[in-house]
């Protein structure tokens, strides 16, 4: 079942396109549920384009602006296409006490990227995270779901290394 | 599976119990917390069962991936029953000694010890390591003796006993009033009474109420309730079901970060299994009474911690609060009646039920009763989760508990309370663990996150780095929080820049006092606290930015020339050592010299220099 038309978008592909309407039609009668529907949609495509939030304004019945309004709240949503590792660092208190700072100016330059942005050859999305409460190991970096702890400027070049 | 009703519950306590206490079987508790798992906790775990199912000791060895320690710095953990034997930082390949020697010789391998950072002994029990000895486990009292996915094992250390009571013997004003008993306080930081909270939401007539628990832990620096959820995620679901009971709620939501995979993982878990043996859902225990839990996940924003902003998540909108009143208990989620207490609050009450709310309040000071859990990190050489009782002093936690300042290095701070919170300096580390006492001190109780810091941690920066997270987490709906905080953001770089100038600092304290008076929800009106408490005693260090273009602590890259200093260097080569692009020039007995053009200005070289020779 599909609940709107399907514009044609070149990140997401007619296997997803399924995949976004079983999503749709699991939740659109249930109050609330626009968040946890941005959420599966973007594990599915990866990022939300706009075609994609119109889409799933129209499947849940509830207008653009309001869809947009959600998903831009929110810091978990992204608008941009990820490359391909995501390297989420830690910012919380204790990472910051122990240099994280340090990591992520390593990291930028290594890499020619931003915090917050992509590499130009797609392979890193460095996203500066809130507190993960993994404080122990600080400072903190997760590479996709792999935990680093304990990293400094002079480690993580080569932890990266191995993400091709 | 079959539904509980009491006597079968008592039966499988008897069961489960009988599993645990079995002496002739050897329990291998090995701590599967993020921390741990992030250390190679599960290859242990992998490779215990393998070498034990190869000896054929299944029958005689138990091997329970437990929730959280507690004791993160020293991951993967094991603890050995029967003897108490702490083992800590172990590899998947220590594991074939550890069994040859300890399991099958009875001879605990001593390298694995705990060794401690000030006398240099080796402790082998876990309850003689200091950071262990000074504790008092309520809130987290199942925290490495029980298996988190196993309901059995959670009914079999009186699990589900508090519910079976309030259920089947307790009129709702009874919980009201045993929990008023105790004196518990809101443990997510604002201390507010929970019984009173829960007396206002029961008093409304309104048929359908709501009990949601926050597990929004937001705050950086901050882990108790992660780790709670990953050691006990049963105790947590008590407390809503008898908050449900208390205020006659038929539906009850878990509000998760999104950060918090394992946690979210095996409280769906305990969910399912508490569900199937009719501990929720319909007719709980045959009670008639009917209580159904979900899940909502985060999507990583800070303000939902804030209680009606968190209600406006829920419901699928943007997190944003609103003013109160009406307060929840009155009208909350979908504007019905509603409860919202944090994690640990909730974890506290099934045992305030069970052996009564004078033995709660048997310990604590006159206005904060009981323990509190605190998440210490930062400088502190025994990093993880201490849960202390209140009135325990500052001091006490730090070097007792926490075995003081790693590296030689001096104390400055401890920061409470995260963003809200402030920073407590040397002269009142005496102060106890209370609410009023540590206001009385410019900081809070906050949720629990105590970050240690020493004196390479400059004041003026740390006070940037908090609001750079507040005015980032700002929803922007009042001008106050949206507006003030960005403007003391942009002093406080200015002043980090080298480009401070004298005036700021009145105008930082002017601003401050208008956000704190005008912002509409906690948030804001918390947020200039980290500013004010390091105006307050770190006073020094932002004029010596100001008025001396110098940065005491040496953080400032703004303000640090990366030259060496001739008459200290006492040229050991450390710094060129460490220097991750080669940019500083030494050989053997020579003095260190920085190349400007390759120095990324990175601050290893000022990290890793022992005499504080770098400028």
């Amino acid at each position: 079942m599909s609940f709107a038309f399907r514009p044609e978008h070149p990140d997401i592909n007619p296997d997803m396109w399924i995949q976004i309407d079983d999503i749709i039609a699991a939740n659109r009668f249930i109050k609330g549920s626009v968040i946890a529907v941005l959420r599966r949609c973007q594990d599915v495509v990866g990022y939300l384009p706009v075609e994609l939030m119109e889409y799933i304004a129209a499947g849940m019945n509830l207008a653009c602006s309001d869809v947009y309004g959600v998903a831009s709240f929110y810091a978990l949503f992204a608008f941009e296409p990820k490359g391909r590792h995501t390297v989420k660092v830690c910012t919380g208190t204790a990472c910051y006490v122990k240099g994280i700072k340090e990591v992520i100016s390593r990291i930028c330059n290594e890499y020619d990227m931003e915090e917050g942005g992509t590499s130009p050859d797609m392979r890193f999305t460095l996203e500066p995270v809130r507190c993960l409460g993994a404080c122990g190991l600080a400072p903190v970096m997760v590479v996709n779901s792999d935990t680093h702890g304990d990293v400094s400027s002079d480690k993580v070049v080569d932890i990266l290394h191995h993400y091709e | 599976m079959e539904r509980f009703t009491v006597e079968a519950l008592q039966a499988a306590r008897e069961d489960a119990a009988a599993v645990l206490n079995n002496p002739d079987v050897i329990q291998l508790m090995v701590c599967g917390g993020t921390g741990c798992h992030a250390t190679g906790s599960i290859a242990v775990i992998d490779r215990l069962r393998e070498e034990i199912a190869a000896r054929d000791m299944n029958d005689k060895v138990r091997v329970v991936e437990t929730g959280c320690n507690g004791f993160c710095a020293a991951g993967p953990i094991m603890v050995v029953h029967p003897g108490d034997i702490f083992y800590q930082r172990l590899k998947a390949d220590d594991v074939p000694d550890i069994i040859e020697t300890h399991i099958i010789n009875g001879q605990p391998v001593d390298k694995h010890f705990f060794k401690d950072p000030i006398s240099k002994k080796k402790i082998p029990a876990q309850s003689e390591i200091p950071f262990f000895a000074h504790q008092m486990p309520r809130a987290l009292r199942n925290k490495g003796l029980i298996d988190p996915e196993s309901i059995d094992d959670y009914i079999g250390r009186d699990g589900y006993q508090a519910t079976a009571k309030a259920l089947l013997e307790m009129r709702p004003e009874a919980i009201v009033e045993e929990v008023k008993a105790s004196g518990l306080r809101g443990r997510g930081g604002a201390g507010f009474p929970a019984g009173m909270k829960w007396q206002f939401c029961q008093a409304s007539p309104e048929a359908v109420k709501y009990v949601l628990c926050n597990a929004d832990e937001g705050d950086p620096g901050a882990f108790m309730d992660r780790s709670i959820l990953e050691a006990d995620p049963h105790a947590v679901l008590e407390g809503m079901i008898i908050a449900a009971k208390a205020i006659n709620a038929h539906q009850g939501y878990v509000y998760a970060r999104t950060e918090y995979p394992l946690a979210i993982r095996r409280l769906g878990i305990a969910i399912e299994q508490a569900t199937e043996r009719g501990l929720l859902g319909d007719d709980i225990l045959g009670s008639g009474f009917d209580f159904h839990v979900e899940i909502y996940q985060g999507a990583g924003a800070f303000v939902c911690g804030e209680e009606t902003a968190l209600m406006r998540s829920i419901e699928g909108r943007r997190g944003m609060p609103r003013p109160r009143p009406p307060f929840p208990a009155h009208q909350g989620l979908w504007e019905k009646p509603t409860i919202l207490n944090n994690v640990e609050t909730l974890a506290n009450v099934a045992q305030i039920i069970l052996k009564g709310g004078a033995w709660y309040a048997s310990v604590g000071t006159e206005t904060s009763k009981g323990t509190k859990v605190f998440a210490l990190s930062g400088d502190v050489n025994n990093i993880g989760l201490v849960e202390v009782p209140m009135g325990t002093s500052l001091r006490q936690m730090i070097y007792d508990v926490g075995g003081g300042i790693p590296r030689k290095r001096k104390f400055k701070a401890v920061q409470l309370g995260g963003p809200s919170g402030g920073c407590v300096p040397e002269a009142y580390l005496d102060t106890p663990v209370d609410y009023e006492e540590i206001a009385k001190v410019g900081a809070i109780m906050g949720s629990g996150g105590a970050i240690v810091m020493d004196e390479k941690t400059c004041m003026v920066d740390m006070a940037r780095f908090f609001m750079d997270f507040i005015q980032d987490e700002s929803c922007g709906k009042c001008t106050p929080c949206r507006e003030g905080t960005r403007r003391q953001l942009e002093l406080l770089e200015k002043i980090c820049d080298g480009s401070g100038e004298a005036h700021d600092l009145d105008e930082l304290e002017r601003l401050s006092a208008v956000i704190k008076e005008t912002a509409l929800c906690g948030l804001g009106q918390t947020g200039p606290n980290p500013v004010l408490s390091t105006l307050r005693y770190f006073r020094d260090e932002y004029e010596a930015h100001i008025h001396e273009g110098r940065c005491p602590a040496k953080r400032c890259v703004a303000l640090l020339k990366f030259e060496v200093d001739v008459d200290l260097c006492t040229r050991c080569g450390m710094c060129a050592r460490a220097c991750p692009v080669d940019a500083i020039e030494w050989e053997k007995k020579q003095l260190a010299r920085i190349d400007k053009e390759k120095c990324i200005e990175c601050l290893t070289c000022y990290d890793k220099c022992k005499f504080d020779a770098i400028d």
